[in-house]
């Protein structure tokens, strides 16, 4: 097991490294005029060539990848046109309330779509499993920024239940602040016993983890579904069943262990797919996370808070990928024990 | 035997429903296993032998259906057993090993824990007393190595070993009645050979009967008392193993003993059988046998021919020539017992 | 003298398939729409009930009329028929997506085909570097290209061709290297067949089920992808007819005049639930394991 660590760590690495390549060419290879980019549209000429020496942009390109990445494992990620603070402070400062959303969004479609994907399968060819195949599919299809503004026009328009936008009422922040200790709003005022403002958070975070939750429950449904099938025509249930073990016992427990490998894998993709998918969530709700930061650099042209988010949300992704690996040897005893 | 047979097969049939056919693989199979019986289930590949293995136990594939006969087990109608019933009957009164323990074992949860998953369902127990009777299984099945088998993984364990295990979780309820479909044909010659011996002593050491289906007449002749040839879903031959080989009556059982290989007949022909076996044998109006048979008149292709006694040995065969009085003029292609196979 | 050898074939009893039902009606269905939006996207403006509007003439004496007789939509803020201009970014729509899935085709499978029937130092490299790029987002990736190039369609579209080739080398990869064990590869080899000729004759032409099922699928992906990209604006541009775009511009006036963002978005939504549902009946009529 720990050798299987070793290699995918240091795969991991590699991967790393080469993404570097990739961002690098992105932040100072392609753009016609990188400095430009990197000081915004007001730069002046003698700025351009202060910036053009300081980020080596007049040495040759090895040296200038190395220059780089000794910058990007220092902290240094450029300064944000938009906001004139360094990129990677102003990606950690909303980090939390973006993962806070896709934690949220996943909590809610990894059970609900796992659940349904069993149910399906379980029901194969019965009316569960139609419903279930056309909500999953219903689900992949759907725009998330369209169903956002579909739930706020049902949810704060028509049924008043649910607020339109933000994270939390600002008022509360006078009347009944939360402590901050993890940055997650919905832990903190738990922490801190502040029930106003937990219920304010909750009524805030639903619309858009449901939104958000949308694409992962149908892509998990499916795969559940698929893998779980897959499973029960396989020779062991076969083997089960002539021993007289118990339907819930096979379904639940036997078939469904041998199904989680795929579905690991296909969360590992809606993980992926959340890390874009919060932009368009967060933007419709007015989220105060990495997403809308990101949406506003995109269109006022913020090149080093853009290329800083690249490579953020790339280094994630790898993340995710061997956090996926890890799992799948976790689940597998013939990968653990190889 | 005079007592009433454990498992007695009347008249089964089988039919495949898809969306636009039915077949009928089996189209009539009778057959009765006695108590401490170890009976043989020959046929080559198609002829139902491995449905009539999972009919027993109502594990029929999707499409499948029981269309006629009916099962009896020690008195219970299996046919009709409600499937909270049949559940209780599976694993604990009959078992059933597979061909492939490769595949036929859940490849994520240990040897232990399958064994322990049935030995709660049926015995209700866990933990300890569980553990324990496992291991005095396993010891018995010859792998003394308990611990090492429980805690393992089926892709760790050689194919031997993983068939051992199976008979393990298969006799660790002590059922009555084991199926064994095909349990050596996946493993290597002389491991084959020491589970058959294995599965020899612990029959005669417990007293279960066996259904043991196979394609290889070898294997029938070292394990069996008793043997049944199907034939395109059908019995062919029913007889005493010693019998059966020594005189066979089938025109069938005759091709498929001469086209054995055996050192004492080198130098003459194997036997071979022209022609394929029908692929709907529900289908066919007489005997089904009958395009490839060498003895066959017009009646056989009419007729279809019923399972009869013929002659005192407890022969039962299902052939108009073989009533009639048999290949006259043939040379039987025998093989007298103890001859090396 | 034994009777020849009849193989007795198993003659259908009673059950008989409902003959006038598809087989797949929700795939039916699916196929209905995509004729009909390859259809509106070859005829254009033509098709639309206000063609002018539908390209972008205001109309402003009409503005944010809900829907109603003659304008079946309603209009936007612009008084512009809604049911227009969405049959006018029908093209967008269409065009786009089967330009990027066509191109990352064109650049994906040969050099997946390369990789997975020569094998050694060149499917390393290409598998190397496909993986690479799949160790990205793919709209990540895309919105990042966007960002270097600046807005506007045909940069969304260069940009998602490039997320996008990888999944097909993969794709075309296995298949190649599945096919190159087969027989009639080795007598196209064994007959001096070259290498190139039998990548492009035999080996892509027989990978072709699951790259189209892929590509079905994807094609509405793409039209998804795109209109997220347009809709933050990273895509078309005003005044096109776009209808991701058009969902953002009706954005701010969702509260009251809802069918200005719901109806484009509406179509989106439509049109990638057809592409998948006709691309899951190819992945089921392809492939007999995947049973219904």
């Amino acid at each position: 097991m720990v050798r299987f660590l070793a290699r995918r760590l240091a795969g991991s690495a590699l991967v790393l490294l080469g993404l570097s390549a990739i961002t690098f060419l992105l932040a100072r290879v392609i753009p016609s005029n990188p400095a430009a980019m990197y000081i915004g549209p007001k730069a002046r000429p003698d700025d351009i060539a202060r910036v053009t020496h300081q980020l080596g942009l007049d040495r040759p390109l090895p040296v200038q990848y190395i220059t780089y990445v000794r910058d990007v494992l220092g902290g240094d990620w450029g300064t944000s046109i938009g906001t004139k603070r360094p990129v990677l402070d102003e990606i950690l400062g909303r980090l939390p309330a973006t993962l806070e959303l896709i934690i949220a969004a996943m909590l809610i479609a990894i059970p609900v779509g796992i659940a349904l994907g069993v149910l399906s399968a379980r029901w194969q060819g019965r009316a569960p499993d139609a419903i279930v195949r056309i909500v999953s599919i219903v689900g992949v299809s759907l725009p998330a920024f369209w169903l956002a503004l579909l739930l706020q026009i049902l949810f704060f328009r028509q049924l008043h239940l649910l607020p339109l936008t933000g994270r939390i009422d600002p008022n509360l922040r006078f009347s009944t602040p939360i402590s901050p200790v993890t940055g997650f709003f919905l832990v903190d005022s738990l922490l801190g016993g502040n029930l106003t403002a937990f219920v304010d958070v909750l009524r805030h975070i639903v619309l858009p983890a449901v939104t958000l939750a949308a694409y992962p429950t149908g892509l998990i449904a499916r795969m559940t579904r698929s893998a779980m099938l897959e499973a029960l025509a396989q020779d062991y249930i076969r083997t089960a069943r002539a021993f007289g073990l118990r339907d819930r016992l096979i379904t639940y427990r036997l078939a469904l262990r041998n199904a989680l490998p795929p579905v690991l894998t296909v969360i590992g993709l809606t993980l992926a797919y959340a890390l874009t998918g919060t932009f368009f969530v967060e933007i419709v709700f007015n989220w105060p996370g990495l997403g809308t930061f990101t949406v506003h650099a995109l269109l006022n042209v913020d090149y080093p808070a853009v290329m800083g988010i690249t490579l953020f949300g790339a280094v994630g992704y790898v993340l995710i990928n061997l956090l996926v690996d890890l799992g799948q040897a976790w689940l597998d005893p013939r990968i653990r024990l190889a | 035997m005079s007592t009433a047979p454990l498992l007695a097969v009347r008249d089964l049939a089988v039919e495949f429903r898809t969306r636009d056919r039915v077949t009928r693989p089996i189209d009539g199979i009778s057959l009765e296993v006695g108590r401490g019986e170890m009976v043989g289930l020959v046929g080559e590949t198609g002829c139902g032998k491995t449905l009539t293995g999972l009919s027993v136990l109502g594990l029929l594939p999707r499409g499948a259906v029981i269309a006629g006969g009916e099962i009896v087990f020690d008195g219970l109608d299996l046919r009709n057993l409600p499937s909270a019933e049949l559940r209780r009957v599976r694993g604990r009164r009959i078992a059933m090993v597979f061909q492939n323990p490769a595949t036929a074992l859940n490849p994520v949860f240990t040897i232990g824990t399958q064994i322990e998953q049935v030995v709660r369902t049926h015995l209700g127990l866990g933990g300890n007393p569980a553990r324990d009777l496992i291991r005095e299984t396993l010891v018995a099945v010859g792998l003394p190595e308990t611990e090492r088998v429980m805690g393992s993984y089926p892709h760790q364990l050689s194919g031997g070993m993983l068939q051992r295990s199976m008979l393990a979780m298969a006799l660790a309820c002590g059922p009555d009645l084991l199926i064994a479909d095909e349990p050596t044909t996946a493993l290597d010659v002389t491991i084959g050979a020491q589970v058959l011996q294995l599965l020899r002593r612990l029959q005669e050491a417990h007293g279960f009967s066996v259904l043991f289906v196979t394609h290889d007449l070898g294997v029938v002749r070292t394990v069996t008392d008793r043997v049944v040839v199907l034939y395109a879903g059908r019995v062919a031959e029913l007889a005493p193993t010693v019998e059966l080989l020594s005189h066979p009556r089938h025109p069938y059982t005759n091709g498929l003993i001469g086209a054995v290989p055996r050192p004492d007949r080198r130098g003459t022909a194997l036997t071979m059988i022209p022609g394929t076996v029908p692929a709907d044998p529900g289908r066919v109006p007489g005997c089904a046998f009958a395009p490839r048979c060498p003895v066959a008149v017009d009646r056989c292709r009419v007729d279809r021919p019923e399972l009869r006694a013929i002659g005192d040995a407890g022969d039962l065969v299902a052939c108009h020539v073989a009533e009639a009085g048999g290949m006259a003029g043939r040379s039987p292609s025998a093989v007298s017992p103890g001859t090396a196979s | 003298m034994t009777t020849p050898i009849v193989l007795t074939d198993p003659v259908p009893v009673a059950i008989r398939r409902r003959a006038f039902l598809p087989a797949d009606p929700l795939g039916a269905a699916g196929t209905l729409v995509i004729v009909g939006l390859i259809l509106l996207a070859i005829l254009g403006p033509v098709a639309a009930p206000y063609p002018l509007q539908g390209t972008g003439t205001a109309n402003v004496h009409e503005a944010m009329l809900p829907p109603g007789p003659g304008h079946l939509l309603g209009t936007d803020q612009l008084g512009r028929d809604v049911l227009s201009r969405i049959i006018v970014g029908t093209r967008n729509a269409i065009g786009v997506s089967f330009a990027v899935v066509g191109l990352a085709i064109a650049i994906g499978v040969p050099l997946g085909a390369i990789a997975g029937y020569r094998r050694g130092r060149i499917d390393a490299v290409i598998m190397r570097a496909t993986d690479l790029a799949l160790a990205f987002p793919s709209l990540l990736l895309a919105m990042a290209i966007v960002a270097a190039l600046g807005p506007g369609l045909e940069h969304a579209a260069i940009a998602l061709a490039i997320s996008w080739w990888p999944w097909y080398t993969r794709l075309s990869r296995a298949t190649a290297a599945s096919l190159r064990e087969r027989p009639f590869v080795e007598a196209a080899r064994a007959i001096g067949v070259s290498d190139l000729r039998i990548i492009f004759g035999h080996i892509i032409p027989n990978s072709l089920s699951p790259i189209i099922v892929q590509a079905t699928i994807d094609i509405g992906t793409v039209i998804l992808a795109a209109g997220s990209l347009a809709f933050i604006g990273l895509g078309a541009r005003a005044p096109e007819a776009d209808w991701g775009l058009m969902v953002s511009e009706g954005r701010t006036v969702i509260l009251d005049q809802w069918w200005i963002p719901t109806f484009p978005g509406l179509a989106i939504f439509i049109a990638v639930l057809a592409f998948n549902l006709v691309g899951d009946g190819l992945r089921d009529r392809f492939d007999p394991r995947h049973q219904r």
